[in-house]
């Protein structure tokens, strides 16, 4: 009875439900609805990317069904780890509004380097591969500093880095053309062969339900006790329960084959990592300001070049370790290593997953699925026995198309007062 | 004199002092010997024609630019203002003409930004909490705070603005035409705020056109024109001579344009018996 009493009595509005010109959806049906409306004004976030993956599979799996076999899957999460190491450091840069073409070249002198300094040297593996991602912070640095202080566009001083890494990595690697990293060793293993145990691929599959219910849970609390209105705790475990199990059916699925690499894991380790600086820290939050309005963020006094740096840094060091993982993938340090078409496989997957080239707008989650998008083509495209030119021709129009898509979306986000 | 500089701005203490700071970009000398007092609970407004260099002093206080030459002095101690951060460590804000603001931020962000709390994990509750504290102050209008600044109107945003510049409890605020883009209501409301926060004990400078809202609220009214000091008034000055004072003559356009007009009266009163 108490009960009723309280709720009867009139209620102080929460702070931010005052206004009532102000529609709020609530429940499921509203949020469905305001799904339609963002997408609708150009608020496009992970859809353009998961409707092409739709595609792209059913057309793939139609044509050769083995392409969706479990097994399949497992290597092409094997092949996206390596690419998308790298992807994710072209997040950090087009977050700020820039670019860096030659992490292509960086990954591939990683490679020649840990190559050189383990097998020929006879380094410790992790000095050498510690050795190699900080040669790549180095060559960040060096970018950043033409940037901040010589005024260099990015676009020209990394396309001079693309041409003088490739050189040096030709350098290191001498007359011989290509190590070869021994069979058998730790770093090989984990590049082509160590999987997850079954039961502990079901647990970390279970880890993000429960983290997003826990935080989710504190932050209703939360908001409550600051009188603000809160998501409703069902919504919440829904939205848990929902991506648990569909966590759980994809590790089943790839558990049928040999199962979730540790490479993969690590990747996506990366990801989260990332994605948790990118959206819940102040450098984060800078990043963004920094893409999204460089001289206002100069006036709120943020170091813009320090974010800059952070950001250019941050990219060479990515690409160097995941240049570290492609040779592990491939046991081998090589002149080819890095050339070719990782450099726009890495830039093409961070844009196709939906991190704008105009800066500001970005996600660590695009690189994940931008480059299983990529791989995707390339693994459905060999499985069809078609050449590389077929490949190349198609990675290219799905390029054009996430970039279309981005500015028109762009464009509508602006005249939708979205931006 | 000054123990304690994070300590309470007595009033009347000289908050901000200028003496000859002078600004050249490249051949033009956008400022030449500019002195400026500002004192503790003292609202000074700066007026000026277009072009009289009042946006480019406000941008020297908030450490934009640095002056070619002079020096600043603020709570009795000589500063330089090498970059916005110093100015704001200090405890200028600053409300800039353009406002300043990222468009692809929500409204938390923005007026955070720079400053959000727990760096290594934001606290977004409490954040959004104060942000509609400081909106909720300036009676600003917003629909929700989680919305890019991309979706408000030019009002808002300059609300924003303001309520950012409140954010670190400044001793001196800097408004840069900051009622330009606001309603009837939110223009009292800008005034009302600037009275709050003169009788709080802050120095305030204000730019502004609109000679109404300068009467109002302004202390001190200083003059700048092409670049130099050209007079100080108290808000009682007669319209005439703040006009001849920001155009630099007593014939003036204004004048002239006034005289025309009485000059059309008496003709269309005279055939009258």
């Amino acid at each position: 009875m108490s009960r009723q009493v309280e709720q009867a009595a009139p209620v102080p509005p929460q702070l931010d439900r005052a206004d009532v010109r102000v529609k709020h959806e609530a429940g499921l049906s509203g949020a469905i609805r305001a799904f339609f409306d963002r997408v609708r004004s150009g608020d496009l976030g992970s859809l353009p990317v998961i409707v092409g993956l739709v595609i792209i599979w059913t057309v793939f799996a139609s044509i050769n069904p083995i392409f969706l076999s479990s097994s399949n899957l497992v290597n092409l999460l094997f092949d996206s780890s390596t690419v998308g190491v790298i992807a994710l450091g072209i997040v950090c840069v087009l977050m700020v509004g820039e670019i860096d073409l030659s992490v292509g070249s960086i990954s591939g002198f990683a490679s020649a380097l840990v190559g050189t300094l383990w097998v020929n040297q006879g380094w410790p593996v992790a000095l050498a591969i510690l050795a190699a991602i900080a040669v790549g912070g180095f060559i960040g640095a060096l970018y950043a500093l033409l940037f901040n202080r010589l005024g260099m566009p990015s676009f020209v001083s990394t396309l001079a880095g693309l041409l003088a890494v490739l050189g040096l990595q030709l350098y290191i690697l001498g007359s011989t053309g290509s190590i070869n990293l021994p069979y058998g060793s730790n770093l090989v293993n984990f590049g082509q062969l160590l999987v997850m145990p079954k039961i502990v691929s079901f647990g970390l599959a279970a880890v993000p339900g429960i983290v997003m219910l826990i935080t989710g849970l504190r932050t209703v609390a939360r908001r409550r006790a600051a009188n603000l209105s809160a998501p409703s705790t069902g919504g919440l475990v829904t939205r848990a329960v929902a991506i648990t199990i569909v966590l759980e059916l994809i590790v089943f699925y790839l558990n049928q084959a040999r199962g979730i690499p540790w490479m993969f894991g690590l990747f996506v380790g990366l990801v989260i990592a990332m994605h948790y600086a990118l959206t819940r820290t102040k450098w984060g939050r800078s990043m963004s300001a920094v893409g999204g309005n460089r001289e206002a963020a100069r006036r709120a006094g943020i170091n813009v070049r320090l974010i800059y740096s952070s950001a250019f840094v941050l990219c060479s060091m990515l690409a160097a370790f995941g240049g570290v993982l492609s040779a592990a993938r491939l046991a081998s340090a090589s002149q080819q290593a890095g050339t070719g078409d990782v450099n726009l496989n890495a830039i093409a997957a961070a844009v196709i997953g939906g991190t704008s080239l105009f800066g500001g707008r970005g996600s660590a989650y695009s690189a994940l699925l931008g480059i299983i998008v990529i791989q995707s083509i390339a693994s459905g495209l060999t499985l069809l026995d078609l050449s590389s030119s077929l490949r190349y021709m198609i990675t290219g129009a799905v390029l054009a198309i996430a970039v279309i898509v981005d500015s028109l979306a762009r464009r509508s986000r602006v005249s939708h007062g979205r931006a | 004199m000054v123990d304690n500089p994070d300590g309470p701005v007595p009033t009347g203490e000289l908050v901000l002092s200028l003496r000859g700071i002078s600004k050249n970009f490249g051949a033009v000398s956008a400022l030449t010997d500019i002195d400026l007092d500002v004192h503790a609970g003292e609202v000074v407004a700066l007026v000026g024609d277009n072009g009289a260099g009042k946006s480019t002093l406000v941008k020297i206080l908030a450490g934009v630019h640095q002056p070619s030459s002079g020096t600043i002095s603020f709570r009795g101690k000589q500063v330089a203002l090498a970059d916005p951060s110093a100015a704001l460590t200090l405890g200028i804000a600053t409300v800039f003409q353009d406002l300043a603001l990222c468009e692809n931020l929500d409204i938390v962000a923005n007026i955070f930004l720079g400053r959000e709390l727990n760096p290594l994990r934001l606290d977004e509750v409490a954040m959004e909490v104060r942000a509609w504290t400081l909106l909720n102050e300036l009676s600003a209008r917003i629909p929700s705070v989680r919305v890019v600044v991309a979706s408000l109107s030019g009002g808002q945003r300059q609300a924003v603005a303001i309520a950012r510049s409140l954010l670190l409890e400044p001793k001196l605020i800097l408004l840069d035409e900051p009622t330009a883009a606001l309603g009837v209501a939110q223009t009292a409301e800008v005034l009302n705020l600037i009275e709050r926060v003169r009788d709080r004990g802050l120095g305030v400078v204000i730019i502004s056109h609109n000679m109404e809202d300068v009467r109002a609220v302004a202390d001190r009214i200083v003059v700048l024109r092409l670049g130099r000091n050209n007079g100080i008034f108290t808000p009682d000055a007669s319209n005439q001579e703040l006009v001849s004072a920001i155009t630099g003559a007593s014939n003036n356009s204004v004048s002239r344009r006034a005289e025309r007009r009485q000059a059309q009266q008496d003709q269309i009163q005279e055939p009258r018996p």
